[in-house]
């Protein structure tokens, strides 16, 4: 689903990640842990396609297509999402117009027709039950004045509409309770099927007791330092990331 | 600039003769008001650039353009089509002339009158007299007196409310050669009255015009005026219109300027709140694109204990475009409990464009509530990737965004059907002219 190659991305002038090697079968959910500044949002940035982050070196193959040139609209009408760490608020724009917007021009892209009015209510009446969204957060400006953990399932309710093949979350479980977290977590698994490919990122392990992945990666320093099973995350949790800074400042 | 001085003053050499075609002509204190606003606008000469109130804004075109006024002739000449939102009541002046046959002005209840500028001076000359300020104003409102033509004059007899809202359209730059339009336009409501105003400037032509409006609103014990003008004159327009208004005890005072055309405007409102619970509220937002300048300028006067101002003035800048909010309000000694509020926001979506804002406040009374803010700045890129990651594409997410920062100013207007019609103009402006999508 997901192939990344040798991946070097400057932000800014500056190198952030130094040669990413990756590679995402379908149905799989990967977790990517690192300390801070490891370039974690960076790399999830990269694959949406976010101006400002230049690919200096390597490619990203999604479903063998290197996408490197892509738009980020083009990136997300052919599969992949990337659910916000701080999803931006934008007053004045109902939350169900943007969903609308955003669920047409996926099927447009597919060649189907726009959903009428009655259908797309009908559809996101379905997405929302589980989710314990209330009607008032669809009518309500996109995220303006949510909290926080109505915004993470707001990113879990567009992803559930448009259904990508490869979804990137992004420091989802950053800034829940721990009820919150459960929902939303609840609403990843839901929507974890053979077909879609997810790259969870993450600072804490907190977030693998919820939503467990197939595979773990350590990033530091811009590389991926260790790839193991899920008892990788619990080691990290033991013995923090001390030992990849070590392994970071040597390099 | 140093050629301005050796430059005749505009308008004089048409405006000495005497002009005895105006109307009221034969009034005796009509000729003496016009007189003096003639020798007060010979006395103050043209704004220049080197006076505070106008240090931003340039009336070249009247250095470099000569018009001749707008007269009988002007205003038969035909007009296409006509804007209208509400399909009731509607005044309209063609080149700032009256029109009968265009006007429809069924309909108002009882206590409600609506007429032309030179309807009043024929028909109620003292009355009009009481209404018509000949003692203040700047250079161009001076002008303005002496060479006034015709305009709308709105009477709202106490414990009157007009439902439907009025319609008033200024049809410009209809001619062949570069005319000027000088109108002069009273609100008054009496104590107790309602009324809702949309005034549109537009244009049917491509000669270079400019008009210079002046309307005088007095607002009785419990008056409530709301008024909103459309502007969209073409870009050889040159506008400048100045709303002088004062309000007693419990009147309310609303205005909403939508600025979308002319090569320049100059808005200005000038607000006396001279009794206890007085209000007004001052929205705008400017839609300026190509070298075009659009300024705005506020000042509110509290005189006295508890009355409240709000204004907010947001706008898009586009191209080399150049926009200007000068707003002040001013806390007189005894106007003790006053909340004064003014916001300027401004999207640049040009390196070229720019904005020049100055919000000022003069206090003088020590128990107030006073607050003002101006910013501006770009898209921002974190919220147009946020909608693009969605697969919706960037020149539509850029629009979006556009009117999501507009959605504040517009969310103040109460009437739905007006609302409506202002976003569809500013989704009209926005580029690609829609949203190639249903936003129900």
């Amino acid at each position: 689903m997901l192939e990344i190659k040798n991946l070097h991305v400057t932000v800014d002038g500056t190198e952030i990640l130094k040669g990413i090697d990756l590679s995402i079968g379908s149905g799989e959910m990967h977790a990517i842990m690192g300390p801070n500044g490891s370039g974690k949002s960076t790399l999830s940035y990269t694959i949406a396609g976010r101006d400002g982050y230049d690919v200096t070196e390597g490619e990203i193959l999604f479903k063998g297509e290197n996408i490197v040139d892509m738009k980020p609209e083009e990136r997300a009408v052919n599969g992949i999402f990337l659910a916000f760490q701080y999803p931006v608020e934008i007053p004045g724009v109902a939350n169900t117009t943007f969903l609308k917007e955003a669920l047409n021009a996926v099927r447009r892209h597919r060649g189907e027709d726009d959903l009428d009015a009655m259908q797309f209510v009908r559809m996101l009446r379905e997405k929302v039950k589980d989710l314990g969204i209330a009607d008032d957060m669809l009518k309500r400006a996109v995220n303006a004045g949510f909290s926080g953990g109505e915004k993470k399932r707001n990113e879990v309710l567009q992803m559930s509409v448009l259904e990508p093949a490869l979804a990137v979350l992004d420091e989802t479980d950053s800034g829940l309770d721990i009820d919150a977290l459960k929902i939303v977590a609840d609403g990843v698994n839901r929507l974890r099927s053979p077909d879609r490919s997810m790259l969870m990122i993450t600072h804490y392990q907190r977030l693998l007791d919820y939503i467990v992945p197939d595979y773990v990666h350590v990033l530091a320093g811009g590389r991926i330092q260790r790839s193991g099973g899920k008892e990788l995350a619990m080691e990290l949790e033991k013995n923090g990331y001390a030992e990849f800074a070590a392994e970071d400042a040597a390099a | 600039m140093s050629t301005q001085n050796e430059q005749p003053l505009p308008f004089t050499g048409i405006l000495d003769q005497s002009p005895g075609t105006l109307p009221g002509a034969d009034l005796d204190w009509m000729r003496d008001l016009r007189t003096r606003g003639y020798a007060r606008y010979v006395e103050q000469g043209m704004p220049t650039v080197g006076e505070e109130a106008w240090k931003y804004t340039h009336l070249k075109t009247l250095e470099d353009t000569v018009f001749r006024l707008a007269g009988e002739d002007d205003a038969t000449q035909a007009v296409d089509s006509l804007p209208s939102i509400f399909g009731g009541v509607r005044l309209v002046f063609v080149n700032g002339i009256y029109r009968a046959d265009l006007s429809t002005e069924d309909d108002l209840p009882t206590g409600a009158t609506l007429e032309s500028f030179a309807a009043t001076a024929t028909r109620d000359a003292n009355w009009l007299q009481s209404q018509l300020d000949s003692s203040s104003g700047d250079a161009l409102v001076s002008l303005n007196t002496a060479a006034m033509r015709d305009g709308y004059v709105l009477h709202v007899g106490k414990n009157t409310a007009v439902a439907a809202p009025i319609e008033v359209v200024f049809v410009g730059g209809v001619s062949d050669d570069p005319i000027a339009v000088f109108t002069r336009n009273v609100i008054a409501m009496d104590e107790g009255s309602e009324a809702q105003l949309v005034i549109h400037r537009c244009s049917a032509g491509d000669a270079p015009s400019f008009s210079n409006n002046v309307t005088s609103v007095s607002l009785g014990q419990n008056a409530k005026i709301s008024v909103t003008t459309l502007q969209e004159e073409n870009d050889t327009a040159t506008t400048f219109s100045s709303t002088h208004v004062n309000a007693v005890r419990d009147s309310v005072f609303q205005s909403l300027a939508l600025s979308a055309g002319g090569q320049l405007s100059r808005t200005e409102q000038h607000v006396e709140l001279n009794g206890e619970g007085a209000h007004c509220q001052l929205d705008g937002t400017y839609l300026v694109r190509g070298s075009s300048h659009c300024d705005h300028t506020t000042r509110v006067d509290h005189l006295v204990p508890n009355t409240t101002s709000n204004e907010m003035f947001k706008g898009v800048l586009d191209d080399a475009a150049r926009a200007v909010f000068q707003g002040k309000i001013i806390v007189h000694p005894d106007a003790q409990h006053t909340d004064g509020r003014m916001l300027n926001k401004t999207m640049l979506l040009s390196d070229k464009a720019e904005i020049d804002s100055k919000p000022e406040l003069e206090i003088y009374a020590d128990d107030v509530k006073c607050a003002h803010g101006a910013t501006s700045g770009q898209i921002d890129e974190t919220a147009l990737f946020y909608l693009q990651s969605r697969g919706i594409p960037e020149a539509k997410a850029r629009n979006l965004l556009v009117q999501s920062f507009l959605g504040e100013v517009i969310e103040r207007i109460d009437n739905e059907t007006l609302r409506e019609a202002i976003t569809e103009k500013i989704v009209s402006w926005l580029p690609g002219g829609d949203m190639g999508g249903d936003n129900s």
